[in-house]
Formats: C-alpha cells, sequence, structure tokens
C-alpha cells in the first residue's frame, strides 16, 4: 500500500486537523463526536443543513460546509457512516430556530444511522426533516435490493438546497427542493481501478490491467458488471444512454452536466469524457445549461469516473449560480 | 443452572477476543461483497466495548448489555453499529436489573435482540444478512430448550444452528445491504455479518461451557 499517510488509523483525525487550519475562515472543526460546522453559524432564521458519511469521499461533504451550501458536515471512518451522536450534537449545532434538514445518500448504514439521530433530536425539540439521495441507475430499485445508491446527485442537491436555505426559505420548501433535484437526477458511474482503504492494506477488489468495472458505487465495492476496457467514447455511451432512458430525458430538455473524477483519475481524461458527453446530448437535442467537471464525490484513489444529469428550470439554476463559498466549491464572491 | 453477570462479561471479552482475532478475516469477507471495513468497525467497536467492562463489573446483566449497545452505536459505524447496538440495547432491555441468566432468561433475551435487529434493519430470512444466521440460532435454542437438557448443551446447538446458517448464506444472492448492490455477483460469498453474529454466539457457548459450575 502507497499513500501520503501517517498511521492508517489516523487518516481522518489527521485530515480533520488540517481542514480546521487550512480554511478556518470558513469552517470550525469539533472532535468526539466528530463535525465539520461553518464558522459563522448557525444562521438565526435559517434552515440548517446537514449532511455527512463515510470519510473517504473529499471533498464530499466537509468540502462544502460553508455560505451557501452545507452548514455541517459528519465524517464517519473511511467509507462507514458516521454515528448518531454525531449528526445529533451537528444539528444542535446547525439550529438556528428555523429547522434542520438532513442530506442522506441511501446507504443502509447512512439511512440507519441519521434515523436513529433524527429521533435523538426531535426528542430534544428540533424540528428535522430528511431528504434521501438515490440516484445511481446502475441498482435496480426493487424489492430485492437496498435500493439506489445516493451518489453524484448528492453533490449538486447540496448546492442548490442550500442556496434555497441561504434565501431564508422555509424548511418544508427546502426539503422540497432537494426532493426535486433528487427526482430529476441520474447517475452511473464506472471504475478502472479499485482503491485501497488505509485500514484494509489493499484494494478493494482486483481489477485486471485490461478491465473495467461498469456501475460502480462510491465506497470501492464491485460493480454490477466487469468488461475489458473500451475507448472513452464507449464508455461515456455505457454511462450516459441508461441515465437518459431511466428518467427520461427528452429533446429540448436543460440540464445540468456534472462529470465526476472518482479520485485516481486526471482532469484531462474528465475533459475526454465531457466532450464525448456534450456530442451524445447534442445528437439528442439535449441542452447543457451548466456544468461541473472535477473530482467531487470520490472514492479514495479509485481511477475512474461518473456522470451525473440533473433536469433544470429556471429557479433551479438560479439557485446552482447562487453565491456559494465553500472550501471545494467557490463562486459569486 | 445459571449465567452470572461475570459470565456475561466474559463472554463479551471473548467477543471481542474473537472479533480481533478475524478482523482481517471479517474484513476480507466484507470486501468480496462490499467495502471492507465490517471487521475493522467491528474491532473499533469491540475494543471500546473491552474499555468499558471493568467499570460495569458491579451493574446488572441489563445494564451492561445496554452500555454495550450504546458503546456499539457511536463507535462502530455503518449498518453494523446500529444493528448490532440495537441487539445489545433490546438484549439488555430483556435483561433489566437481572443478576444472573437462566436458560429461559437468555432465550427471552436473544429473542429481544434478534427481534430488534429485524425491526432495525428489516431483513427478511433469505436476504443473506446476519438475520439468516441468528433466526436459525434462536430456533434451535427454543428446540433444545423445550427437550429436557442442560443449559451448556442448548449453548452448543444454538451456537452450532448460528454456524449451518451462516455457511447457508453462501450461496444467496444479497437483497438487503451494500452487497445487494452486486446482484448475483454477491452469490458464492459468505456474508460477514452472519460470520461475526456466529462470533457471537460461538463466543457465549465457549464461555459458559461450565455456567454455573
Amino acid at each position: 500500500m502507497k499513500k501520503l499517510i501517517n498511521k492508517p488509523e489516523d487518516v481522518v483525525k489527521e485530515a480533520l486537523q488540517a481542514i480546521a487550519i487550512a480554511h478556518k475562515d470558513m469552517v470550525k472543526v469539533h472532535y468526539d463526536p466528530n463535525y465539520i460546522v461553518r464558522a459563522d453559524g448557525p444562521v438565526k432564521g435559517k434552515v440548517g443543513i446537514l449532511s455527512g458519511g463515510g470519510s473517504g469521499h473529499e471533498p464530499m461533504h466537509g468540502g462544502f460546509v460553508g455560505m451557501g451550501m452545507l452548514d455541517a458536515a459528519c465524517p464517519g471512518a473511511v467509507f462507514t457512516s458516521p454515528t448518531p451522536d454525531q449528526m445529533q450534537e451537528a444539528t444542535k449545532a446547525v439550529d438556528g430556530g428555523a429547522g434542520v434538514l438532513h442530506i442522506v445518500k441511501n446507504y443502509t448504514g447512512d439511512i440507519l444511522n441519521f434515523e436513529m439521530a433524527a429521533d435523538l433530536a426531535k426528542a430534544e425539540g428540533i424540528e428535522v426533516e430528511a431528504v434521501v439521495t438515490n440516484d445511481d441507475v446502475a441498482v435496480q430499485d426493487s424489492l430485492y435490493t437496498a435500493g439506489r445508491r445516493g451518489v453524484g446527485v448528492t453533490v449538486l442537491a447540496e448546492k442548490m438546497t442550500g442556496a434555497a436555505a441561504e434565501q431564508k426559505r422555509p424548511l418544508k420548501a427546502v426539503a422540497d427542493i432537494c426532493r426535486k433535484v433528487n427526482a430529476q437526477g441520474r447517475t452511473m458511474g464506472m471504475a478502472l481501478t479499485s482503491c485501497t482503504v488505509p485500514q484494509a492494506g489493499k484494494p478493494t477488489f482486483d481489477l485486471p490491467a485490461d478491465e473495467m468495472e461498469i456501475g460502480i458505487g462510491i465506497h470501492g465495492e464491485p460493480g454490477r458488471t466487469r468488461m475489458k476496457l473500451k475507448t472513452a467514447a464507449e464508455i461515456t455511451e455505457m454511462l450516459v444512454n441508461p441515465i437518459l432512458e431511466d428518467l427520461p430525458f427528452k429533446s429540448g430538455d436543460n440540464v445540468l452536466a456534472f462529470v465526476n473524477g472518482m479520485g485516481g483519475t486526471p482532469l484531462i481524461e474528465l475533459y475526454v469524457v465531457y466532450n464525448e458527453m456534450a456530442k451524445i446530448l447534442a445528437g439528442r437535442n439535449i441542452k447543457i445549461a451548466r456544468n461541473l467537471v472535477g473530482s467531487y464525490i470520490t472514492s479514495l484513489e479509485m481511477a475512474g469516473c461518473s456522470i451525473t444529469l440533473v433536469k433544470m428550470d429556471d429557479e433551479l439554476i438560479s439557485l446552482w449560480d447562487a453565491p456559494v463559498k465553500t472550501p471545494a466549491l467557490r463562486w459569486g464572491i | 443452572m445459571t449465567v452470572l453477570r461475570d459470565d456475561v462479561i466474559a463472554w463479551l471479552g471473548a467477543f471481542a477476543d474473537a472479533i480481533a482475532e478475524n478482523k482481517a478475516y471479517l474484513t476480507q469477507l466484507d470486501s468480496d461483497i462490499g467495502d471492507g471495513d465490517h471487521g475493522t468497525n467491528m474491532d473499533r467497536g469491540f475494543q471500546a466495548v473491552r474499555a468499558k467492562l471493568p467499570e460495569l463489573a458491579d451493574k446488572d446483566i441489563g445494564s451492561i448489555l445496554k452500555t454495550t449497545g450504546m458503546t456499539l452505536v457511536s463507535t462502530v459505524g455503518g449498518a453494523s453499529g446500529p444493528l448490532y447496538g440495537t441487539f445489545f440495547l433490546q438484549a439488555g432491555t430483556s435483561a433489566a436489573g437481572k443478576l444472573e441468566l437462566s436458560l429461559a432468561d437468555w432465550t427471552a433475551l436473544l429473542q429481544a435482540g434478534v427481534d430488534g435487529v429485524i425491526m432495525r434493519g428489516k431483513a427478511n430470512l433469505g436476504d443473506k444478512t446476519m438475520v439468516d444466521a441468528l433466526v436459525p440460532a434462536l430456533q434451535a435454542l427454543k428446540e433444545a430448550a423445550a427437550k429436557p437438557s442442560d443449559f451448556a448443551a442448548c449453548l452448543l446447538a444454538s451456537a452450532d444452528a448460528c454456524e449451518q446458517g451462516m455457511l447457508a448464506t453462501t450461496p444467496l444472492v444479497a437483497r438487503k445491504g451494500r452487497a445487494s448492490y452486486l446482484g448475483e455477483r454477491s452469490a458464492g460469498h459468505q456474508d460477514p455479518g452472519a460470520t461475526s453474529s456466529h462470533l457471537l454466539l460461538r463466543a457465549a457457548a465457549q464461555a459458559w461451557a461450565d455456567a454455573g459450575n
């Protein structure tokens, strides 16, 4: 295992310590239980937005804490859901008197821990709503699975929902924006390599040099199918077509297109994929209103990418354009 | 014949040892059909439990189990934290105030724990989860207890049934948890949660083989 770390068991703590000093103008870090909060919070009269999940997906979620996006992020151990005490304390810390929204990715661990945390917070008199993201088209949503995973749309939902909250919209309206982005967004991912969880010491799965995994999640788990490596053009088709068919997206639709790196893929390759995606969308008369290209929801050093498309309208576009100031996303200010 | 408070503490320590010894194995099972953190997470949780055991020595069995549950909830994370946490919290509620456990007490405690896991995780038999090991274990315990047999023999029958349930998860296609994303590819791998559940009940059977003697 070749990583830029000290001891595997200290990685999360050391990263949090760095975030606390590197971004002290935007965030504060609380330890035991661990959570990251907006430095100027809680903001009175504003809905507090909280998310969280395993570490190893940076910048998600801690890198999205700040004005216009999240009020708090709860980091668990690598690829492990955070625990209810983290969310309970963080919920109290971001309560500005207008209620708190939990944005929860659809994974069994996240769902169970956030559920327990919401019960605890409600018992203390804080109004909590939760919205679950489940945009992954690689998994069949059926009685026979844990449901679709929450992946790329989570980043986009956190941005647009954060903007709605910053405008001092009430809790239900803010939650509705989050639900709308999730309902109108679809994602598909693929991997060229696995990744190594520091405390496991070796890759989660072995992928031969000439093969790839289609339909991966963000925790280094194997995907739906494994096949021989193809070109970027072929791979992009395999990602975009299921997305388009699933919503379905139609001719004339306006989309937010997000080409996301899994952590180990260079930006130049993400742009190659974007180029292919743009050709496919143009061919279907789907307009790219806005875009995001980069590694925002990662799986440690996994090489690969995911594509997320969200059907947009004027309201969502203006929420996307609204100012944001976080370690990972910053515009308009 | 009864299980005393010290025996319960010995069981928890023995389970913590088993988790530590099997940490790499559990992680490997979880890498095959998950994200490779089950061994690490359970070990972290049970090291925290072990550290608390000395201060629990004079508490009733219900409190010992509930404290174990709460410790797991706040240290394990993932799905295992809430599931094992709820197991021990519900088991602890069942054993509230008790300083020793009869076979009937242990059966009620295990029932409460298993009910808690099912309530929390909503898994059915055949979903390829810890439930596939725990439910047969509970069933075997009740059947053994209905015949005239001693506590230790009942625990052994229960642990053996748990082991059979664990092994039987291998051909199943997962319908819950992270393994369910793999679809058919999850078949042919033993479930990590069922594996740690077997360690739990095997540790009880071994720790209490001489219970009450």
